[in-house]
């Protein structure tokens, strides 16, 4: 019995080790709001759906499964939650039984193990239940299949054969074992059987053995009788107590993948709350390069401040790089953000923050941005730099995004530049997409100038009033960037006047 | 005896001894064991074979050419690997079939005992088997495993042993088919025959296999094994024979019957063949630290005796499991010397060079392969050694008589056929009575014509006589703090030393004048 909703054929990864970047990745898209509002509290759908966004699906068929599973979550909220709790519940009460201190003996190993899975049977009837009244609200061929396998391998019949079975490992005719003779004629493949049917009579008469019995006050032939029986159960325990850890496993699975829907249900119902719009991105195969959006924002801004986030279009289908120059606070980071985001939230079957979106499956996201600390150290700045830059060069591949923001700025323009643009130009030619967010004119004009199909060019943008706008649209990138604009506003008078002063 | 019993088809019967030295006396220790650190050889390679007391063995030295030449076949030929691997595999069954013996003495319940004696008898036969078949296989050149090879097959082929190996296997078969059920029910045990009632755990595998999710956790117990039995196991037992009489009958008559099945040549073989094997196991570290060993030419005549590449086997076995470095060295004697005289700076490996010495002699004489290349040795009637002694003796009169007193002895028993180690003999008294005494014990194993080794502070006795030949030890000459562990053939120079050390520190006459000339 699989659960197999967040991929057709296989389990959820849970154990899979993240992506190496994993941290930079965290930091800079500040992952943390949209998993902290994913998860709501719940630690370990914090885990899950952390896992999930960054270790993402790497065809459009893989997301069209999960985009499938999640629009019948958004449509039948209230049982996937039911289902998520049940989950929940069955691993609570199974941890309720305890399997004793040590495990030195088999007898004890079974009688939790058979206590155990009794309260599995339980829930197991529960979710049965569950399947055989609300199978018909789903249709996509997950949940379809999940129920349909539910139905069928969880009929009555079924829980009548695993009530029979734990009924007799409660041993009510004695135990019955067969042994071989060992070494030294001691016994050996101790090995427990079920008991045949016998009647009264036939127990009476039965003259194919013989007996003896243990008097009442032999302490040592009962240690030695208990002994003997653990040898006996040692096989059916582990039996048991391996099944109580496969369903037990069947559970976890369950809660582990629902985890990941409810926790999106979360973010869906509180962007749904501010009037902000999703829609299922439509994913591109690996190769093409693709990214057109209308009103692509940032969710996790959204789900910060509340206030109206501006939407980008975009339309950079085609294009390997995208160079964003312009004002400063104009919306320049937010866009790349929103890029990021989008890209792992559509990789692990998300929605996406947007009216509409279609864009290429990647092989990986790297970000590379300026970092605000240790800013005091100069020298050491473009160094801290080199050396983040360096683990990205020997991680990346082909059909990787790396998201730039404001790289090698450390150092002085030319000097910045210099090294930007053989970064860039090594990664373009080796198959990677880059978005690059900077402010030094000379290493955008230089790409610009070299009018690439392959590249395109936005620019922060501002309105006649010098108000910014934070969107933005194509253009070059101008010798200026509006560091005076932002001056004047934070000194109420313009750079001119201070230097005429 | 099984001898008698294989009539004449074979006369083999000791893999160490050509067929007149059969008599294993009472052998003790020699004396010069400590001296010549034999006993730690002898202490570690018999680590963990206790069991064939193998000490006597390395107790007595062969005095017959022939005799020495006897083992050294037999080692040619385990030092072949198939068949050292087929006396190792014969000598596992041996064993084992000894821990089995070991169980019948050790437990009580006579049904356990006939089981465990049992499993001995097996283990022997199958052991026997399997060593005829390999050395079937083998291409042997040596008369002591050409000779077992004739044996054993002559043994395996006799009535006696196919008798016991068959009727040993119709009772082992027959324990194994049986297979009985235990019903515990409250206080009361009962047993009975199997009757194909199914297994539990594979019915609860099966009903909860649709869950299978992966590894999980071996709940399993290991659950303590004792080879005696508690009563309610023995009760069990006994209604188990009740249900299969004639099973239990034939082990039981199994065991009156055989109570004699080892042969004693076989046992004789498995005790020997250690011999060998212990050294072969002793010395393969130290061939895998890149040194040499042979086998030397003996002769019980000829004294002229050599060696290159030689090393102190016990000093060795230390260096290579420190992984240190091993210096080796040589020497030669060719009539009309006799005696080697050591001298030169000390801790440069002069005591090492007189043990080695007495090492090789002694070794040979066990018919072993000794440390070192291209070496003949002298088969010699006795080996004395005397080293300084740590005891305290009160006085430097005392302790000096005391050596002469040892000496004395020495001289009188040793032959012209002994050898004598003799090492740094009157090093506490003055050089004078040195000289004077030393001179004479020197001319006095001179005149015996044995061969010695004498190591000694006193330049003068080195060339005292054609019979003579000196050795130094050396050091860097760059720097005389270091030794080279080499002792070499040549003049004593007790200057040397000094020469160079003086050098070292500007101190040589040249030096002196120059730093005090203005």
């Amino acid at each position: 019995m699989k659960v197999f909703l967040m991929h057709p054929d296989r389990d959820f990864d849970f154990e899979r080790e993240l992506p190496a970047n994993h941290e930079a990745l965290i930091q800079d898209l500040e992952l943390d709001t949209l998993l902290a509002t994913m998860a709501a509290g719940d630690r370990f759908m914090f885990d899950v759906s952390r896992r999930a966004l960054l270790v993402g699906l790497p065809d459009p068929e893989a997301i069209a499964y999960r985009q499938q599973v999640m629009t019948d979550c958004l449509e039948q909220a209230a049982v996937v939650r039911d289902l998520y709790t049940l989950a929940g519940e069955a691993l609570t009460a199974q941890k309720s039984v305890w399997w004793g201190l040590r495990n030195d003996s088999p007898r004890r190993t079974l009688s939790s193990a058979v206590q155990k899975m009794e309260l599995f049977s339980g829930f197991l009837r529960r979710l049965h239940a569950m399947a055989e009244e609300h199978a018909p609200k789903f249709s996509s061929p997950g949940f379809t299949r999940f129920f349909a396998m539910l139905r069928e391998e969880l009929d009555d019949a079924y829980l009548e054969v695993v009530d029979c079975q734990l009924k007799a490992l409660k041993f009510p005719g004695g135990t019955l074992m067969s042994a071989q003779l060992a070494g030294g004629n001691k016994g050996k493949a101790y090995t427990l059987r079920r008991p045949r049917e016998q009647g009264f009579l036939g127990r009476i008469f039965d003259r194919s053995g013989y007996s003896f019995t243990i008097p009442d006050r032999d302490v040592g032939g009962f240690n030695a009788l208990g002994t003997l029986e653990d040898r006996g159960t040692n096989l059916v325990a582990n039996a048991l107590a391996q099944s109580v850890d496969h369903v037990d496993g069947f559970f976890v699975m369950l809660r582990t993948e629902l985890a990941f829907y409810v926790a999106c249900l979360n973010v869906s119902e509180r962007l749904a709350e501010q009037g902000k719009p999703t829609t299922f991105p439509i994913p591109v195969a690996r190769g093409e390069r693709a990214l057109s959006a209308r009103g692509l924002y940032d969710v996790c801004l959204a789900l910060t401040t509340g206030q109206r986030v501006v939407g980008n279009d975009v339309d950079a289908d085609g294009k390997s790089l995208v160079m964003i120059t312009g004002a400063n606070q104009g919306g320049k980071s937010t866009f790349l953000r929103s890029v990021g985001l989008a890209q792992l939230m559509t990789q692990s079957g998300m929605f996406v923050g947007a009216q509409s979106l279609r864009v290429n499956v990647c092989e990986g996201v790297f970000t590379h941005y300026k970092r605000e600390e240790d800013e005091t150290m100069e020298s050491g700045k473009l160094d801290e730099e080199l050396a983040r830059m360096s683990p990205i060069a020997s991680h990346v591949t082909a059909d990787c995004i790396l998201l730039c923001n404001e790289s090698f700025a450390s150092t002085n323009e030319r000097e910045g530049s210099q090294i930007a643009r053989q970064v860039v130009r090594a990664l373009l030619d080796e198959g990677v997409e880059v978005v690059f967010v900077t402010h030094m004119f000379d290493l955008a004009d230089g790409f610009h100038r070299q009018k690439l199909d392959t590249a395109l060019f936005l620019r922060a943008g501002r309105g006649d009033d010098g108000e910014r706008s934070y969107k933005l649209s194509p253009g070059a990138p101008l010798p200026t960037s509006y560091g005076e604009d932002s001056y004047r506003k934070v000194f109420g008078a313009s750079v001119e006047t201070a230097q005429a002063n | 005896m099984i001898t008698d019993r294989l009539g004449t088809a074979t006369s083999f019967q000791s893999i160490l001894f050509d067929q007149d030295e059969l008599d294993t006396e009472a052998c003790t220790e020699p004396d010069f064991f400590g001296d010549l650190n034999l006993d730690q050889i002898l202490t570690s390679l018999s680590a963990g074979r206790e069991e064939y007391e193998l000490a006597p063995f390395f107790y007595r030295p062969l005095r017959d050419v022939e005799a020495v030449h006897y083992r050294h076949h037999v080692l040619g030929d385990l030092q072949k690997e198939p068949v050292l691997g087929a006396v190792r595999a014969f000598a596992d069954g041996m064993c084992r079939m000894r821990s089995n013996i070991a169980l019948v003495e050790k437990l009580h319940y006579a049904r356990q005992k006939q089981r465990w004696f049992l499993e001995a008898v097996a283990t022997y036969c199958r052991a026997v088997a399997a060593l005829r078949e390999q050395l079937g296989q083998l291409e042997l050149r040596s008369r002591g495993l050409i000779g077992l090879r004739d044996y054993v097959a002559a043994y395996d082929d006799s009535d006696e042993f196919a008798a016991l190996a068959a009727e040993t296997q119709a009772v082992v078969d027959a324990l194994a088919a049986v297979s009985y059920t235990v019903h515990i029910r409250g206080n009361r045990v009962r047993v009975g025959r199997y009757d194909g009632e199914p297994d539990m755990s594979e019915e609860i595998e099966q009903a909860f296999a649709k869950f299978k999710q992966g590894a999980v956790k071996d709940y399993r117990v290991r659950i303590p094994e004792w080879a005696d039995m508690n009563h309610v196991e023995v009760q069990i037992l006994d209604l188990v024979a009740r249900l299969h009489p004639e099973t239990f009958s034939q082990l039981e008559q199994f065991c009156t019957r055989h109570q004699r099945y080892l042969d004693d040549t076989i046992g004789r073989f498995d005790r020997e063949v250690q011999f060998y094997l212990a050294y072969l196991e002793y010395i393969a570290p130290v061939e895998a630290g890149g040194l040499t060993f042979s086998q030397p030419r003996v002769s019980a005549r000829s004294k002229d005796v050599r060696a290159t590449e030689a090393f102190d086997l016990a000093l060795a076995t230390k260096l290579v499991q420190d992984g240190s470095s091993v210096v080796c060295n040589d020497f030669q004697l060719t009539d009309p010397e006799r005696i080697l005289v050591v001298s030169g700076p000390n801790n440069g490996g002069k005591t090492t060079f007189a043990r080695m010495f007495g090492q090789l002699h002694y070794l040979a004489s066990l018919g072993l392969p000794v440390p070192g290349e291209d070496v003949r040795l002298f088969l010699s009637d006795r080996i004395f050694t005397h080293f300084e002694r740590e005891e305290e003796i009160e006085t430097l009169r005392g302790k000096f008589e005391d050596e002469l007193v040892r000496i004395h002895e020495i001289l009188e028993r040793a032959t012209s056929d002994s050898v004598l180690i003799m090492n740094e003999s009157f090093g506490s008294t003055t050089l004078r009575d040195a000289l004077l005494v030393g001179t004479a014990v020197v001319r006095q194993i001179g005149n015996l014509e044995a061969l010695c080794v004498f190591v000694t502070f006193v330049d003068e006795l080195a060339s005292l006589s054609e019979s003579t030949v000196s050795m130094m030890s050396t050091v860097v000459p760059a720097d005389p703090a270091v030794r080279t562990y080499k002792v070499v053939r040549k003049p004593a120079d007790g200057l040397a030393y000094a020469a160079a050390i003086a050098d070292k520190y500007q101190l040589t006459y040249e030096a002196l004048r120059k730093r005090i000339a203005r």
